[in-house]
């Protein structure tokens, strides 16, 4: 919303103060004024009123014709003008040589051989409107050379208010709410309005007006009659201009002027096409056309002014064009009126039409402003319009009063939540500079607060804080840290795991972190020839190709996988997200926090990136846990998983997660000639593992014992059954066993494996390693493994 | 005599021709070892006079200094030769070659999150986590936006066909962080200091600065006289760690639904310090984050008496951190999957 400062200055006196930093203040205490400020006129001088005195055709233009003015020099002005509107006897705005518009500066020009000492300006030359079918047409009745600024108000200076910053603010939508602010920040008194009186009016008959529905609140209206005046005055028409508007004719102007002074929308009626006005709802949806001509889908909800049965009007949002004023009307119905603000709001929503009177509605204007807008309007109606005459009573349905809002509190409280002192002049200064009545007793406060912030906006005691701090200002805030006493705080274990398993992957096994979505991307995983496994959907997706909540983040892995295929010839992906898994039995999402880790090579192989992977997940449960994990066969429940190698992952006993090959069906979508292997972990199920502690085993002063055995293995015999046969044996010496070679011929899988062996009490004697070993040695042999 | 001289002739031949370690060992051994030719010099002694035992031995005996002398000399003649040689054969290296730089790399956000939750955890905050997947009651209801709340307006939200949504807002922790928390603050005076970071989703078009899908944390503290000069003081001290320099902090109105009074946050430009250029739009200022004294509503909702508690609350887009700290132009390479993009952020320190 654009606010002008000649505006803002009728209604409160700001002279000497410096307005950029006053506007500068507003924006710490009010509302964010966008940075660019605009100072309008500055860039125009030497522009006087000049009378047009005769009009020559130009010999060789057909455009342009020959002038003499009188710019009030005592001699006429020889000007070559264009313009097509030049005709004797007009007045209008004239640079003189010397004068300033813009960059230019005017001086004597020859102009299709002759010379023009100046220049006729139309107003859109003079930055007040945006007419630029002519010159300037001055009906006012000003002198000749009068300096063109001291009679319309070109200088002035005009800034933006964001209007989201506006939305708890119903009474900043206009002027004289933005005074009221100015005011209290300068600390000068606001000036009332200007208004006509209506109880002069009440002998005259009352509108046919009936309420017929809550949702409108309030209903003002006044009927007029005998408008001669179709052009507003210049002033009037800067000021919307400058504002954002345009000049329309005078009626309209007058209404739009109102809004934008005093933040109340109003209507103006054909009085011929409104004789009984009712407000309601109808029962079934209908076209209905605005007055900007569109035809609109009109539903149930949305409330409409009416004639009887017909309807007028959408309430709130923009009138009919049936009923609007038109050549022949001779009287008008002034509508000011409030309505629901959630309903205005919805169906500007439904009709996809918000207007600058919608977009006030919505945010709950006060009832108690429709009849002093009224009053305003009548007096600015007079003013330019003498003959202008009220031809009803004032006519006023007020169905709904909102709550008179009455706080009390402390001065305490005041300082608890301040942390400042502020004393108590200050406080009941502030508030009464904007409208709040204060009563002060003692440290106690009674504040009523007015009724154009009583709709919503202030309805408890620490909404009157923000009031007195503001306008205190943030600036002048003495700052201190709290008081609080202090206490350890502990680490989420979730969280605590996901920084280190964050830093193994990056460190240690350089794994590269990405980002993706929390819905399964139909589209991609098409390309892969993966089903978007059935899952809780979006109720309100824009875009179908995000529509189902992903039940794992493999899918999203492999998407991404492919769109790296290039990038490397061997990389690996992981993220910590989101995945939902099903539905509890009060139909909620069962949500949860994933580990995915993705491996892609096109040179290793896949036994070797599948043992990367294995070895990747058990650094991660030692390094966080400190304890091994487990594995058992899995049979593959979605597309993409490979039924061999396919494993839950098991971390103390507890299934935390599944890591598995992936299918070559959908792998060669990927990459004809890569391996990719997958890992999918719970978080939480691995965080409720408890942390195992180091055993620390001091170093044997005493020679260890290595001991090798080669052997021949079966299909079908996992380490971990050999492990078993030694698991028992060489208790306290037998440290470890581990596999140091092995090697595949076509009839058999050998492996050497090597037995550490060490002692805290003695040098080992060559045989009990021996007796040791002869065991061990048997009980491979029971399960058929063999030395070579 | 000639013998001696003879030999001393032969001895300093052979020695010349010597170009290993081993070779002069050797000829040590076979000239001054036991059986040793200048050795044998003196068991040939037998047949001479006393008188000319002594003169000879005396010659001997010079000689075989001599030669220990030489060979010595030799040794660390080779010696040096040798490592002369080795450094020779060093090849020169071109240290200039590119670095091999392979390794794995976090996202940014992470870095980012990792940086502000290492500022909040030193001043005595708790990282809080919470699900993506929300009730109406927690991102709305709880936190002071009752249905038909223009606010809910404002944000676009992604609503499941069961009626749970996507979180808008990180604000849907505050509700069950404060009844958490709220019994240890009410029974033992534990100030309720927590940061949420989370991902948020809200229903719109993507475009190189607006993401459906975005990183926010908010954080907290609640306990007896918490107040708006705390918040400031605590906002510019933690700004100033989050941006590593004293940064200026300036507050304005901000309508929040779930603070009272609500403040648009601004630091003075990261750009120009505050003297106005292109990236502030020439203020001075950037607005960074809404913050704010939790509404009354919200803290009774959580089951703490707003009448006996007082707490501020802020928010930080961490997305948008992220972008400005790594001058990332377009919101939509945080979630591209593109290792190209984000194979760069290898570490923050």
């Amino acid at each position: 919303m654009f606010l002008s400062m000649n505006w803002i200055s009728d209604f409160v006196d700001l002279s000497g103060l410096d307005k950029t930093e006053l506007i500068h203040q507003f924006s710490l205490s009010t509302a964010e004024v966008e940075n660019d400020i605009f100072f309008k006129g500055s860039d125009i001088s030497g522009i006087v009123v000049a009378e047009i005195k005769s009009v020559e055709n130009h010999p060789d233009s057909k455009k342009l014709h020959l002038l003499k003015v009188d710019a009030g020099d005592g001699e006429l002005t020889d000007v070559v003008c264009g313009a097509p509107n030049v005709r004797v006897g007009m007045k209008t705005a004239f640079a003189k040589v010397g004068a300033q518009i813009g960059d230019i500066t005017i001086a004597p020009r020859k102009l299709a051989g002759y010379t023009s000492n100046g220049m006729c300006c139309g107003e859109s030359e003079l930055g007040i409107s945006d007419d630029n079918s002519g010159i300037m047409e001055i009906t006012d009745d000003i002198p000749c050379g009068t300096d063109l600024k001291s009679v319309y108000e070109i200088d002035d200076i005009v800034f933006e208010v964001d209007n989201k910053s506006l939305t708890n603010r119903p009474d900043l939508w206009g002027h004289y709410g933005i005074a009221r602010e100015f005011a209290a920040l300068a600390g000068r008194p606001l000036k009332p309005l200007e208004t006509e009186d209506l109880s002069a009016y009440n002998s005259l008959p009352q509108v046919d007006l009936k309420i017929e529905d809550p949702l409108c609140y309030r209903y003002s209206c006044l009927q007029v009659e005998n408008i001669k005046r179709s052009v507003s005055p210049v002033n009037m028409r800067i000021r919307l201009y400058y504002c954002g508007m345009r000049a329309i004719n005078f009626l309209a102007d007058l209404t739009n002027y109102l809004m934008l002074e005093m933040g109340q929308p109003m209507h103006a009626f054909d009085s011929r096409k409104v004789g009984m006005i009712r407000i309601k709802r109808f029962d079934k949806p209908f076209v209905f056309q605005t007055l900007d001509g569109v035809e609109r889908n009109v539903d149930e909800n949305t409330l409409m002014i009416c004639n009887d049965d017909t309807p007028v009007a959408i309430a709130g949002i923009m009138g009919g064009l049936d009923s609007e004023i038109v050549a022949d009307t001779t009287t008008l119905t002034l509508e000011s009126a409030t309505f629901d603000a959630a309903s205005i709001r919805k169906s500007t929503v439904r009709l996809a039409h918000r207007t600058d009177a919608s977009m006030r509605y919505e945010k709950s204007l006060d009832p108690e402003l429709t009849v002093p807008a009224i009053a305003r309007l009548l007096n600015l109606l007079k003013k330019y319009d003498e003959g202008a005459t009220v031809v009803s009573a004032l006519t006023d349905e007020y169905v709904y009063h909102f709550d008179k809002v009455e706080l009390n509190f402390n001065k305490s409280f005041v300082d608890r939540y301040t942390g400042i002192e502020i004393d108590n002049e200050t406080i009941v200064k502030t508030l009464q500079s904007l409208g709040f009545q204060v009563s002060l007793d003692g440290d106690n406060f009674d504040v009523t607060v007015p009724s154009w912030r009583a709709t919503k906006d202030v309805t408890m005691n620490a909404d009157i804080i923000e009031e007195i701090t503001r306008i205190y200002g943030y600036d002048n805030f003495a700052v201190h840290t709290t008081r609080s006493p202090l206490y350890p705080v502990r680490m989420d274990e979730v969280k605590r795991n996901e920084e280190k398993i964050k830093e193994v992957l990056v460190k240690r096994y350089d794994l590269h972190e990405l980002h993706s979505y929390v819905w399964a991307y139909y589209d991609e995983l098409k390309v892969l020839g993966i089903a978007v496994e059935d899952n809780i959907k979006l109720a309100n997706a824009t875009n179908p190709n995000i529509e189902t909540i992903r039940n794992s983040m493999i899918p999203t892995q492999l998407c991404q996988v492919k769109t790296n295929v290039g990038y490397a010839p061997e990389f690996g992906i992981f993220e910590i997200g989101r995945v939902v898994t099903g539905m509890t039995a009060d139909n909620l999402c069962i949500e949860k926090k994933m580990l995915a880790v993705t491996l892609y090579s096109k040179t290793a192989d896949v036994k070797a990136l599948y043992f990367k992977l294995r070895d990747i997940l058990a650094t991660v449960a030692d390094d966080i846990k400190h304890r091994a994990l487990g594995f058992a066969e899995a049979q593959p429940t979605h597309d993409y998983e490979h039924p061999v190698n396919l494993n839950r992952v098991l971390l103390d006993g507890a299934d935390i997660g599944v890591m598995g090959i992936v299918h070559h069906t959908v792998g060669k979508k990927i990459d004809k000639k890569a391996s990719i292997v997958f890992a999918e972990i719970d978080m939480q199920a691995f965080a409720d593992i408890d942390n195992a502690s180091i055993v620390y085993e001091e170093p044997s002063k005493f020679p260890p014992m290595d001991y090798d055995i080669s052997v021949v293995i079966p299909k079908g015999v996992l380490f971990a059954d050999m492990a078993a046969c030694w698991k028992d044996e060489g208790k306290g010496i037998l440290k470890g066993a581990k596999v140091v070679d092995s090697y595949d011929t076509e009839l058999f899988h050998s492996e050497t494996i090597r037995f550490e062996f060490s002692s805290h009490e003695r040098t080992l004697a060559m045989t009990e390693v021996q007796e040791i070993m002869d065991r061990i040695v048997r009980n491979l042999n029971a399960i058929h493994v063999n030395l070579r | 005599m000639d013998r001696i001289k003879a030999l001393q002739e032969e001895f300093q031949e052979k020695l010349a021709q010597i170009v290993d370690l081993n070779a002069l060992e050797k000829m040590r051994v076979d000239y001054l070892g036991k059986k040793g030719s200048i050795t044998a010099l003196l068991k040939g002694m037998k047949d001479l006079t006393n008188e000319e035992k002594k003169s000879f031995g005396a010659e001997v005996n010079k000689l075989k200094g001599f030669a220990a002398k030489k060979i010595e000399e030799k040794v660390e003649e080779l010696r040096q030769a040798e490592v002369a040689r080795e450094i020779a054969s060093m090849p020169k290296f071109d240290i200039t070659a590119p670095a091999d730089l392979s390794r794995g790399s976090y996202h940014p956000i992470t870095l980012v999150q990792r940086q502000c939750e290492n500022i909040f955890k030193s001043m005595g905050f708790t990282v809080e986590d919470y699900p993506e997947v929300v009730t109406d009651y927690e991102c709305f209801e709880s936190v002071n936006i009752p249905k038909h709340h223009p606010a809910r307006d404002m944000q676009d939200t992604y609503y499941l066909t069961n009626g749970q949504l996507l979180k808008s807002q990180t604000s849907a922790a505050q509700n069950a962080i404060l009844r958490k928390y709220g019994k240890n603050l009410k029974e033992n005076g534990v100030p309720i200091k927590a940061i949420f970071p989370g991902r948020c989703f809200r229903n719109e078009a993507t475009d190189a600065s607006h993401e459906n899908t975005f990183f926010q944390m908010e954080g907290m503290m609640v306990d007896k006289d918490i107040s708006i000069s705390n918040l400031i003081f605590f906002m510019k001290t933690m700004l100033s760690e989050v941006f590593r320099r004293d940064v200026k902090v300036r507050l304005r109105p901000g309508f929040f639904p779930f603070v009272e009074p609500g403040f648009e946050l601004d630091i003075n430009c990261l750009i120009c310090g505050g003297e106005g250029c292109a990236s502030c739009k020439h203020s001075g200022w950037l607005e960074l984050c809404p913050c704010g004294m939790i509404h009354p509503n919200v803290l009774r909702e959580g089951g703490i008496d707003p009448d006996t508690y007082t707490g501020f609350a802020f928010g930080l887009g961490l997305t948008r951190l992220a972008m400005m700290e790594y001058k990332i132009k377009d919101i939509r390479d945080l979630n591209s999957g593109s290792l190209k993009a984000l194979s760069q952020f290898t570490d923050d320190e």
